[in-house]
């Protein structure tokens, strides 16, 4: 349902992504990994258009990504995303969050907004955070409320950029149960990520992203267990093996 | 003193008149300087290069003019175009102007100092570039510009005395009136001070408010 052809991207001199070519088949789930610097985010930021790309083609169920262009919304409203950094609207409560793309750009009527807001909310854990503004929740917290928000435009699929690089370590587990019950119900994700565990249980399968690249992928008990490529290897036992 | 309180009970009366004057053109200038700077900035702050320039040239330009001689400009010369405006219309449209200058640097610095996740996160679920301004942007700019907007609004309770010279009869003009024809220089102007001070301090007490209220959050 995601394809890219040849994508490459440059931010002024410094060439970022060269040539990457790649697909996200529907109710799949591909990981993201590599080093940082590696390109690995701006490629979800290509896909739904934060970035403009320089050359090759990205579309979404055969609809070309331009974000320029007025298509950009259609495909932004099928492919949600979430942040590092949550960043959620910290005027508005979690459950006005949840609801503000429902309302505002889909036009759903408020009480169907909001009876489907609380359903989310209730199944990322967060039914009695309804009330609560982002700043006075707990990161895990935050970042539950901002899948729920990505879920709320009943997307084809959501794009995760490192969704628990921001997290305290004890936070993790409740971000990644989350994404994990999302894949058991056949969402579509791409994943940018560091968490091999999560990689290795939930991904169908694993890219390896360096230097602008794709240097390795496959499913992920083989790129993870039996990297191919050197390169793969060494950033595999700096990861796991950090001392 | 005794002498100033009965100066006060005279001409109070004829100050109020001016007093009201005053607030007619303050609201009225206030109002139109908030639309227009409002305009300016997000014309400057909208990525578009044609709005941008536009924008940013004519605040220059309001800046680089005194605001007496703006007020010259629209009542005396205006007319030779065919625009002939009142006194007090001018006034409004004169001050209007030129505060909104002010007014789109002090929207503009609100607009520019909201995270940049803000925007994308609004960008990601489908909002358009008003839509995100709208519902996102803004509102949280709000609690940024509202202490120096305060402060303007102050300064233009003050600068609505130049409107005294394209013959606004407000507070200052009508003092002024008062003085040269009584001589009682010293209460007229002392009353006229009071009155502008009375008129500013809730203003300034309201600023107060929004500082309190901006360095909470």
């Amino acid at each position: 349902m995601i394809e890219l052809k040849d994508v490459h991207k440059s931010f002024g001199k410094v060439e970022v992504l060269k040539g990457i070519t790649a697909s996200v088949a529907k109710s799949e789930v591909v990981c993201i990994i590599g080093p940082s610097g590696s390109g690995k985010s701006t490629i979800l930021r290509c896909i739904n258009g934060l970035e403009s790309y320089d050359a090759g083609d990205i579309t979404v169920e055969g609809a070309r990504v331009n974000r320029d262009d007025r298509s950009i919304v259609a495909i932004r409203t099928q492919v949600s995303m979430v942040f590092q950094r949550f960043n959620l609207f910290p005027h508005r409560t979690a459950l006005e969050n949840v609801i503000e793309g429902p309302l505002y750009v889909k036009k759903e009527p408020r009480e169907a907004a909001l009876a489907r807001g609380r359903a989310l909310l209730a199944q990322v854990g967060l039914a009695d955070k309804a009330d609560v503004h982002p700043p006075k929740l707990s990161g895990g917290q935050q970042q539950r409320v901002a899948i729920a928000r990505a879920l709320a435009m009943q997307p084809k699929a959501i794009l995760f950029d490192e969704p628990t690089s921001a997290l305290d370590p004890e936070l993790v587990g409740e971000v990644l149960s989350v994404m994990r019950k999302l894949a058991d119900d056949g969402m579509t994700m791409v994943v940018v990520t560091h968490e091999m565990g999560f990689a290795r249980d939930v991904a169908d399968r694993v890219l390896f992203i360096d230097g602008g690249v794709i240097v390795e992928q496959g499913t992920a008990k083989s790129v993870l267990n039996q990297p191919q490529h050197p390169r793969t290897q060494d950033f595999l036992r700096r990861v796991l093996h950090p001392l | 003193m005794q002498k100033f309180f009965h100066d006060a009970v005279e001409f109070v009366p004829i100050l109020l008149q001016g007093v009201w004057l005053t607030v007619v053109v303050t609201i009225g200038s206030l109002l139109l300087s908030t639309v227009l700077g409002l305009v300016w900035a997000l014309m400057r702050v909208s990525g578009i290069g044609f709005f941008t320039g536009l924008s940013a040239s004519f605040i220059n330009v309001i800046r680089g003019i005194p605001i007496i001689v703006l007020l010259f400009y629209i009542y005396f010369v205006m007319p030779d175009f065919g625009i002939a405006l009142t006194a007090l219309q001018a006034a409004i449209i004169g001050l209007g102007i030129a505060y909104s200058a002010y007014q789109a640097e002090n929207f503009r610095a609100g607009i520019e100092a909201i995270d940049k996740g803000q925007i994308e996160a609004a960008q990601t679920i489908g909002m358009g570039w008003w839509l995100t301004m709208r519902r996102v942007v803004l509102p949280q700019a709000v609690r940024i510009i509202l202490p120096p907007y305060g402060n303007i609004m102050i300064m233009m309770l003050k600068d609505s005395s130049q409107a005294s010279t394209i013959t606004v009869a407000e507070l200052a003009l009508q003092g002024k009136l008062i003085a040269s024809s009584t001589f009682k220089n010293t209460s007229v102007f002392t009353l006229v001070a009071l009155m502008y001070l009375t008129m500013s301090i809730p203003l300034i007490l309201l600023v107060r408010h929004f500082e309190n209220k901006a360095s909470r959050k």
